[in-house]
C-alpha cells in the first residue's frame, strides 16, 4: 500500500497546492464572474464521483457473479469515496448556483438524480453497515442499480429542459479555460484514488482481522 | 421663563417628529435593470467556502480512515500477541 500510497500523496499534495494558482489566473466568464471560479472544483469533484461510481458498481458486479472477495473490497472503498466526492458537488453546487440562479437547489432533472444517485450510494453503506448476513449482495446489487443512473445524471441536461449549462460548455471552454479546468480534474482523480488506496487498505486489514478471528474459533 | 419653556418644548416636539417620522409611502414599484453594489450578493465568501469545504471534507475523511485502522491495527496485533503467548504455553 505504501508504495502507492506516498507517491500518490505526494502528486496530489502538490496539484492541489498549485490548483488555486492556476484558478486565480484563469479568466472570469462574462455573466458570473468571480463565483464561476467554483467550477474549477464542482465539474472535477463529478468526474471523482463517477469514477468512484464506475469502479463500485464494476466492482461489485465481479463480487456478484465470479464471487471474488477482492472485489467487493474494492467496491466498498470506492463506494464511500464516491459518497465524499458527492458530498462535495452537492455543497459547492448549490453555493455556485445562490449568486449564479439566486436559488440555492433549483429542483431541476440534473441536481435532483444527482442527489438520488448520492442517496443511492448513501444507501449503499448503510445497507453494509447495518442489514446483517447476505447484505454484500444486496448492497453489490444497488451499487449496479447506482452506476447505471449515472449516465442518465450526464445526460440529463441535454434531454430536459433545466437551468444548469448544457454538456457542451466542457469541450468547448475558451481560452485560458481548459488548462486549469483539466488540472483540476486531474488533482481530484489523483485524489480520488489516493482515498481508495487509504480506504481499501482499511478494508484488507479488517479482512485480515476477520481471517484471524476465524482461525482462533 | 414661559417663553423659554415653550421653545424647549418647540425643539423637543421638533426632534421626536424628525426621528419617528415615516419614510413617504410607496405607491408604486420602479423597477431597475441592476442592483446598487451594496445589494449585490458577494462572491468571495461563496468561493471560498467551496473551497473550504472541499478542503475540510478531504481532511476530515483521511482522519476518519486513520482512526479506524488504527483500531484495526491494534485489534490485530492485539490478537497476533494472544495467539503467540497462547502457542508458547
Amino acid at each position: 500500500m505504501k508504495k502507492i500510497f506516498v507517491p500518490l500523496l505526494i502528486v496530489t499534495t502538490a496539484m492541489f497546492a498549485y490548483a488555486p494558482v492556476m484558478i486565480a489566473n484563469a479568466p472570469y466568464e462574462s455573466t458570473m464572474g468571480l463565483v464561476q471560479k467554483i467550477f474549477y472544483f464542482h465539474v472535477p469533484s463529478w468526474f471523482a464521483m463517477f469514477t468512484a461510481v464506475f469502479l463500485c458498481g464494476i466492482e461489485s458486479a465481479i463480487f456478484l457473479f465470479r464471487k471474488k472477495p477482492s472485489a467487493d473490497r474494492l467496491a466498498v472503498a470506492a463506494g464511500e469515496v464516491a459518497v465524499l466526492f458527492g458530498l462535495m458537488g452537492l455543497v459547492t453546487g448549490p453555493l455556485w448556483g445562490r449568486k449564479s440562479w439566486g436559488i440555492w437547489w433549483p429542483w431541476d432533472a440534473r441536481v435532483t438524480m444527482a442527489l438520488l444517485v448520492e442517496l443511492t450510494f448513501v444507501g449503499y453503506l448503510l445497507v453494509r453497515k447495518f442489514a446483517g448476513p447476505g447484505s454484500d449482495k444486496l448492497a453489490a446489487a444497488m451499487a449496479i442499480f447506482g452506476m447505471f443512473n449515472v449516465p442518465f445524471v450526464y445526460m440529463s441536461v441535454n434531454i430536459w429542459r433545466t437551468i444548469h449549462p448544457k454538456t457542451s460548455v466542457v469541450p468547448t471552454l475558451p481560452g485560458g479555460m481548459p488548462g486549469p479546468f483539466w488540472f483540476c480534474v486531474a488533482a481530484f482523480l489523483s485524489l480520488c484514488a489516493l482515498l481508495i488506496t487509504a480506504r481499501l487498505h482499511l478494508e484488507n486489514q479488517r479482512a485480515a482481522l476477520d481471517a484471524l478471528y476465524l482461525d482462533e474459533e | 421663563m414661559i417663553r423659554s419653556l415653550l421653545s424647549t418644548a418647540l425643539v423637543f416636539f421638533g426632534l421626536a417628529v424628525s426621528v419617528f417620522a415615516q419614510p413617504p409611502q410607496q405607491n408604486e414599484f420602479v423597477p431597475i435593470d441592476k442592483l446598487p453594489p451594496s445589494d449585490q450578493l458577494p462572491s468571495a465568501p461563496l468561493l471560498i467556502t467551496a473551497y473550504v469545504f472541499v478542503w475540510i471534507a478531504t481532511l476530515v475523511y483521511l482522519w476518519t480512515i486513520w482512526r479506524r485502522l488504527a483500531k484495526v491495527e491494534a485489534d490485530v496485533r492485539g490478537l497476533e500477541q494472544r495467539r503467540a503467548a497462547a502457542t508458547r504455553r
